[in-house]
């Protein structure tokens, strides 16, 4: 009971994913401002801002639905939070695992790009609700490829539990890198899902100010602000589990937890190179891009991933 | 009939996408434009009725600060109209320097663009570019004129400022860096793919429509149409330069793209023998404090297109009239037909694209009653009117004193 209190609150849980956000943040936009020739801001900018926001008025519209309004960045965060308690980090073993809970991280993940389309509607503001509509919109578009991806890595492990799959390509080293097509794509998916360029279309500044962040301000864009960092840590965690589970049996837990980071900051800034290399795409474009491309090359991962489990040992 | 799906969204007054306040109402069918409607007049500032108010050379200063981009183009736009007027021949030196801070403003004004461009489609990288790179034209600008912009280097009868030659030879190194760096930009324009999808199809104006719409500057020649002030009625030193008038048959985003890169090096080119030519001899010659009596209409190549000013004198110091067309007015007939058929996330780049400047196009206040949509035309007297009486309710009444005055006479 008190471990499991305590990887709740503690470790991998609230206050671990607190403090990582913050510092992914800070690599994403420091990385991102030398990319483009920029200084970029000091280490404490990240928790400056979010001081700045926290005591901040809240301001509601007269029209918006408090409650929906209120909610919607709570619903966010603990869903991602709930998420990394199934994800295996610094070893082969989560902090909870079951076996099925692949799909529970999955959904998990959705729930925000949910939770972020009811807080645009509600906002009652044009510019949210359209934002909202493109967020959905764009959910069906990346979502398919991304799933289809970590499903084909689970299908070559043979499990539906991310521990076990960690498992399984620690115990078949390079087993992992069969996978290396799954993981590009659903690195690009990574970039609809975290609303990034290309595909910010959601919260395209210059066209619909901030989607459905528009009426947000104060503590609760605070919250939904640190919902957006701790789904990109949750994101780029997943990722590593499932498609770079190498090096587990380091001698020392630290070494591992160490691994762990790196790998978690190499996706961070693969992310972050990506979003300053290309301009925004348009919604049509990017339905017909992760249609036509994305979808059919996961399948192809899919369908190799089968063969493969028929011909490798086990 | 109302359209069940249909959504309208402000673009404007207040809107991320724009740097000016303007009003653009669009009705949306999901992301389709259904219909575009464009509203001027959010930044009138009464810059042609103040002319009136103040002298020559003061209004050289007022009119230089009409636009805070191309504020060579009319402060040079004015003054030849007056020059016409006082039948001033300016000195071959003065031409040239004129000529080669509109050119630099020019290279200023497109680099610019393309990073507000690149901002608008989301590609911020660009931005940064080429800002960063901007900076060399303006510490150039900065060197021959003191200022980055508003350079104040006109005066009726010539040029204020002479160039060194150790200034030339800053000039030609930093149109060296440029050079290479607009190379590097012609190159990414062509092959960036989503740099590509998102210009090209997007904000199409037809070669017709362009001519029947009265379009200027590039937003003209990226439609095919070779209309360039400095071929067509050459002025200052344009007529002594080798240059090439940039055309595209793209008609659309990507065409501008295109042709403003090309100006570019073109505007590098002309620099150079600018430079290479400059003639020796004074810089300014001594203008009268009283312009004769007459009219005179100017036309100038802004970077934004054709820029138009007409002066009236009456023989006293101040004018009579001064009328000002920035190019903005001509090219914002075409945005509602660029917009036709076009998506929500195209607006930005699509008014962009005709590189707006709003302020200096606003000509007048319309004010419009928001429930009776009935409109109101104000007089100058009525609004000197409603000053008075104003100040009056302030406890500020200058009624006793003007008729003091008015007795002492």
């Amino acid at each position: 009971m008190l471990k499991a209190i305590f990887s709740i609150l503690v470790f991998p849980g609230f206050l671990f994913l607190f403090i990582f956000s913050f510092v992914a943040e800070y690599v994403d936009r420091k990385l991102c401002a030398r990319f483009q020739n920029r200084i970029g801001p000091p280490w404490f900018q990240p928790l400056a801002d979010f001081i700045k926001l926290a005591s901040k008025e809240e301001i509601i519209p007269l029209e918006a639905d408090v409650t929906v309004f209120k909610l919607v960045p709570v619903f966010a965060l603990t869903a991602s939070i709930a998420a990394i308690l199934y994800i295996p980090i610094g070893g082969e073993r989560a902090a909870f695992s079951f076996n099925g809970d692949i799909i529970v991280v999955l959904y998990l993940l959705t729930i925000p790009t949910i939770a972020y389309f009811l807080g645009g509607w509600y906002s009652r503001s044009v510019y949210s609700m359209i934002g909202a509509v493109r967020s959905l919109t764009q959910l069906f578009a990346y979502e398919v490829p991304l799933f289809l991806c970590v499903l084909a890595s689970a299908l070559l492990a043979d499990t539906w539990s991310l521990s076990e799959m960690a498992n399984f390509y620690n115990h078949h080293p390079g087993y992992w890198f069969f996978n290396i097509l799954g993981f590009a794509i659903a690195l690009i998916s990574l970039l609809g899902k975290l609303e990034k360029v290309p595909f910010d279309i959601p919260e395209a500044e210059t066209e619909i100010v901030a989607g459905v962040f528009t009426e947000y301000g104060g503590r609760l864009l605070a919250l939904l602000r640190t919902s957006l960092n701790i789904e990109t840590v949750v994101g780029a965690s997943l990722f590593t589990a499932v498609f770079l589970p190498f090096g587990f049996n380091l001698h020392h837990p630290a070494a591992i937890f160490l691994l762990y980071l790196v790998k978690v900051f190499s996706i961070i800034a693969v992310v972050t190179l990506l979003r300053s290399l290309f301009a925004r795409l348009r919604l049509d474009q990017m339905i017909n891009f992760c249609w036509k491309y994305l979808a059919p090359l996961a399948l192809v991962q899919v369908v190799a991933n089968l063969i493969l489990k028929g011909i490798l040992p086990r | 009939m109302h359209d069940p799906g249909e959504v309208k969204i402000p673009i404007g007054p207040q809107h991320p996408a724009l740097k000016e306040p303007e009003s653009f109402l669009i009705s949306l069918h999901g992301e389709k434009i259904t219909a575009s409607s464009v509203r001027l007049g959010y930044n009138h500032r009464g810059i042609e009725k103040a002319c009136e108010e103040r002298t020559y050379i003061q209004d050289l200063y007022l009119i230089e600060r009409i636009c805070g981009i191309c504020s060579h183009s009319h402060s040079t736009c004015f003054v030849q109209a007056v020059e016409e007027i006082a039948g001033l021949e300016i000195p071959t030196r003065a031409r040239y320097i004129r000529t080669l801070i509109s050119e630099l403003e020019r290279i200023h004004s497109h680099l610019l663009w393309l990073g507000v461009a690149g901002h608008e489609i989301g590609f911020d990288t660009l931005l940064m570019y080429t800002w960063r790179d901007r900076e060399a034209v303006m510490d150039i600008l900065a060197l021959l004129s003191g200022n980055r912009v508003n350079y104040g280097i006109n005066t009726i009868g010539g040029v204020r400022r002479d160039i060194k030659p150790e200034q030339k030879e800053k000039v030609l190194k930093a149109i060296d860096i440029l050079e290479e760096r607009t190379k590097y930009y012609i190159g990414l324009a062509q092959e960036e793919s989503t740099i590509l999808e998102r210009l090209s199809k997007v904000g199409t104006v037809s070669r017709q429509d362009a001519e029947r719409l009265g379009a200027v500057g590039p937003t003209a020649r990226a439609s095919g149409i070779e209309r360039d002030v400095r071929k067509d009625d050459p002025y200052a030193a344009y007529a002594e330069l080798d240059f090439k008038v940039i055309t595209s048959d793209k008609c659309d985003v990507y065409g501008r793209t295109i042709v403003r890169l090309g100006e570019l090096m073109e505007s590098y080119s002309m620099v150079r023998q600018l430079i290479q030519k400059l003639p020796d001899g004074p810089i300014t010659i001594k203008a009268p404090r009283k312009i004769p009596a007459g009219q005179a209409v100017s036309r100038y190549e802004a970077p934004r297109g054709e820029d138009f000013h007409y002066v009236r004198s009456n023989g006293t110091e101040k004018p009579d009239r001064v009328k000002v067309r920035a190019p903005t007015l001509a090219n914002i007939q075409a945005v509602s037909k660029m917009l036709e058929d076009g998506y929500l996330a195209d607006i930005p780049i699509v008014i962009a694209a005709i590189d707006p400047c709003f302020s200096c196009t606003d000509r007048l206040i319309s004010l419009r009653d928001a429930e009776k949509q009935s409109k109101n035309v104000v007089t100058w007297e009525s609004i000197r009117l409603k000053g008075i009486e104003w100040y009056k309710k302030q406890g500020i009444d200058f009624t006793i004193l003007n008729k003091k005055l008015a007795e002492s006479f």
